[in-house]
């Protein structure tokens, strides 16, 4: 099995549930068996081509899994995977 | 387009603010914000604030985690990820929550900008930014501006603060 972390931003939609434990594989495979477990969290965590909403993070291992494959990315047993909010902005301008 | 709305003075929650209005913000913390970002110039500076809560549930700040802005750019930011899940577990671990997501702007306001109401995921906590363009600095002492933002579902609400201690 592998743990999931909840973003605390979530949990008051899963009744206060920090993680659980889902049986491992791919990440994609992970977090639609947490979707499953807790439907509120589908639309919140999928972007409706199937990816992972763009307002996410999620790590697997420590690792950040936009460099390790995205929803592909193998989730072994006794991984932790950690959802997190994305972080991002800035002034703008320079031509950026 | 997003609507921006000021809170200013101490009376009544204006309509539509989701609150707080005003919060505390430790000088300890203030100084440390506008440290990291003069260090980190020519680029932005990010990191982020612990609190006992988030100020949506009417939290206080406990703690400064500066981190790395991955971006590295005068002109972007975002939180490295390797610091962004290091201190959000560690945050989590101790039972807090994230109260602010802190950046700086180098030569623009300390307001929220386009890409940072686009970008905001931290709907309960604060965006804390600080202004290292000298228009905004206090006309008095020279301070760089430093202000707080809610922004909740693209619109952005001034939160007013108190520099405490």
């Amino acid at each position: 099995m592998s743990t999931v972390r909840i973003p605390p931003l979530l949990r008051a939609r899963v009744g206060g549930t920090k993680q659980v434990e889902l049986p491992a594989g791919t990440l994609g495979e992970v977090l639609d068996a947490l979707a499953s477990a807790y439907p509120v969290l589908r639309s919140l965590l999928f972007a409706e081509d199937g990816t992972l909403a763009r307002g996410f993070r999620a790590f697997v291992d420590s690792r950040d899994a936009r460099l390790t494959g995205g929803l592909s990315t193998p989730v072994e047993e006794h991984d932790l995977v950690v959802i997190l909010p994305a972080t991002g902005g800035g002034g703008g301008g320079g031509g950026a | 387009m997003s609507a921006t709305r000021a809170a200013v003075g101490t009376g009544a929650r204006p309509p539509g603010h989701p609150g707080p209005t005003r919060v505390a913000l430790p000088a300890a913390i203030r100084d440390a914000l506008v440290a990291h970002a003069r260090a980190e110039l020519p680029n932005e500076m990010c990191g982020m604030v612990a609190g006992t809560a988030t100020p949506a549930a009417g939290g206080r700040p406990t703690t400064w985690h500066p981190t790395r802005n991955v971006a590295a750019s005068p002109f972007r930011y975002e939180v490295h990820p390797d610091d962004l899940l290091r201190v959000s577990l560690d945050i989590d671990d101790r039972a807090e929550e994230v109260w602010a997501i802190a950046h700086s702007h180098v030569g623009s306001p300390a307001r929220p900008s386009p890409i940072d109401v686009e970008r905001a995921f931290y709907p309960d906590a604060l965006f804390l930014l600080v202004s290292l363009d000298e228009a905004e600095a206090d006309p008095a002492t020279g301070a760089p501006s430093v202000r707080a933002w809610r922004i909740v579902d693209g619109q952005v609400f001034e939160v007013g603060l108190e520099i405490a201690g």
